[in-house]
């Protein structure tokens, strides 16, 4: 296996009671990638994500991570990464600076050790102010920090983040992207999984579409955009007369049906060159335009074709 | 700073497990509450309410009542075990612990090393109880130390019996109910507050089947005699046969991967 594979997930299934709800999925995780699963709720991205980080036993398929089989090293294997689960799941009835100085214990730290590193950590993530507070008198984008600062503690290789920001302000999930950002420039391996898409463009070098529980697409954000997408072009004719001449040479020009509502003609195209060829044949037959407005593809628009059916 | 995996044992997760356990105790200080005020409060309710009664006073009445109360009030602590095992669990935090590289059995460990300290807070309570009301058992001092000791011990063979229901159980709310109605049963259905052949034919023979009716016969019988008696034999290997039953149990039911 070539040593920039992080995490190598073959032929992975999960079926609870016969019913299958991780069908089949095999992809590589590069070392030092950003890698997304994103997928609508309940499709299997949790799934997923319990079974790489040896919470739950897959059916059939075989994960390894770094090398090490899941199945026969997974004490090994667990050694090399961190987990933020989507329910921020911390020690509610105690302090942040006893949950960090905890799990430094369990992560074999030494006392010494525990205690540079925890303050490190409460210093690095601003949580030094409510490093003594129980946990349930912070705010939503606190525990996050907390949750993530934990499974930082030993610096791991590959960090795992379920719904990294599910449930956050925007200003906060904000905040949340700049950390997952830092993380990668100091070299980790970041799998997350999410239901945002304006997330996984943002954050991810690569993304895994999950439906349904089996693995539809898999690629750079916009890679996906553009094989799968396509752009819409809309320009506003002046006059009303102009409207349906300009709409036939549009429709020539660009290939594909334009759409009308009041003066906007709407219509997607492929190519560049489709567009300078129809805006050139209006300018000759003197039709005046305005508002134009060039819409590139969103990875919405890809999950929404993947998921939904392109027609 | 580099850090260095240093090998820590299994020992030092469990402690570490217990020091959790025992962090979350101090910072709620109303979990000791059922272990704490329950038994002074039982204790003189009933001491005095049924003293008089059952065996013509409370002076009387208290070496029967005292180790009653203490059976009920190690039910009561046990049962804890089971709703925080539980409630760990629906928090997510067990789920990780188990993607720490430690050994699967030290967070349930943890817990249960920590549920001793929970049992002779509340043993001491009730015994101390008893005391100021008056009980002065006629044995030398190191016999309350064994009845201390079979009591923690039965204790926590409990504490493993309710640790299995709290992972087999649907809801923290469910285990309580479950602690609640067998902490009820188990201890008024035996000989804690009367003796049994007050009782009609039926409820003598399920009094008599109930296990805690043998560990207050044992406490009881020490604390007279001042010599360790067959029934205590006989309940220490029960509750070995119990730890050995429910930890394998409750061992197998926290590993078990869907």
């Amino acid at each position: 296996m070539q040593n920039n594979t992080a995490i190598n997930v073959e032929h992975l299934s999960k079926a609870f009671n016969n019913q299958k709800v991780v069908d089949d999925v095999s992809f590589t995780v590069k070392k030092g990638e950003v890698f997304g699963l994103l997928g609508p709720n309940g499709d299997g991205k949790t799934t997923i994500l319990r079974m790489i980080t040896t919470l739950l036993k897959p059916t059939t398929g075989n994960i390894t991570i770094l090398d090490h089989d899941i199945k026969k090293d997974s004490k090994l294997a667990r050694s090399t990464f961190g987990v933020t689960g989507q329910y921020a799941a911390v020690d509610e009835d105690i302090t942040a600076k006893e949950n960090l100085l905890i799990f430094s214990r369990l992560n074999g730290l030494s006392k010494k050790e525990s205690h540079i590193r925890t303050n490190e950590l409460l210093k690095e993530f601003s949580l030094e102010k409510g490093a003594d507070k129980s946990i349930k008198e912070f705010s939503g984008g606190m525990r996050r920090r907390l949750d993530l600062a934990i499974s930082l503690i030993t610096r791991p290789e590959i960090i795992f983040l379920d719904e990294p920001t599910t449930g956050l302000d925007p200003r906060t999930r904000t905040q949340m992207w700049d950390t997952i950002r830092n993380l990668v420039k100091h070299g980790s391996t970041v799998f997350l999984t999410t239901q945002y898409l304006e997330e996984a463009d943002t954050l991810a070098d690569r993304v895994a579409v999950i439906d349904h529980g089996k693995l539809i697409r898999i690629g750079t954000p916009d890679k996906l955009k553009h094989e799968i997408g396509e752009s819409k072009m809309s320009l506003k004719i002046i006059k009303n007369n102009d409207v349906l001449p300009a709409a036939k040479i549009l429709q020539n020009a660009l290939n594909s049906r334009p759409q009308i509502i009041n003066n906007t003609i709407t219509v997607r195209f492929k190519t560049t060159e489709q567009i300078i060829d129809g805006l050139s044949q209006l300018s000759t037959d003197k039709i005046d335009v305005s508002n134009l407005k060039i819409q590139e593809p969103s990875l919405d628009d890809v999950f929404m074709i993947l998921t939904i059916g392109k027609n | 700073m580099e850090i260095k995996k240093s090998r820590i044992s299994t020992i030092q997760n469990i402690n570490t497990m217990a020091y959790r356990n025992l962090l979350k105790t101090l910072h709620n200080p109303d979990h000791l509450m059922d272990v704490l005020i329950q038994p002074v409060m039982f204790m003189i309710l009933f001491g005095y309410l049924f003293g008089g009664a059952i065996a013509g006073g409370v002076h009387a009445y208290l070496p029967i009542i005292v180790p009653g109360i203490l059976i009920q009030t190690i039910l009561s602590a046990a049962s804890g075990s089971g709703t925080q095992i539980k409630e760990d669990m629906e928090t997510g935090i067990f789920d990780r612990f188990k993607t720490l590289p430690i050994a699967h059995i030290a967070p349930l460990a943890g817990q249960l090393l920590a549920d001793i300290l929970r049992l002779v807070l509340a043993i001491v309570a009730s015994l101390t109880t008893g005391y100021l009301m008056g009980w002065r058992p006629n044995v030398a001092f190191g016999w309350i130390i064994v009845i201390i000791l079979i009591t923690v011990f039965t204790g926590w063979a409990i504490s493993w019996i309710y640790a299995f229901i709290g992972l087999m159980a649907k809801s923290a709310t469910m285990v309580e109910s479950i602690s609640l109605m067998t902490m009820l049963l188990l201890s008024f259905l035996s000989n804690a507050f009367i003796p049994i052949n007050t009782l009609p034919k039926f409820l003598q023979i399920i009094a008599n089947l109930n296990p805690m009716t043998h560990v207050i016969t044992a406490i009881r019988q020490i604390l007279a005699t001042g010599a360790f008696s067959n029934t205590a034999w006989i309940v220490l290997i029960f509750d070995l046969v119990i730890v050995l039953i429910f930890a394998s149990l409750t061992v197998w039911a926290y590993n078990r991967q869907n």
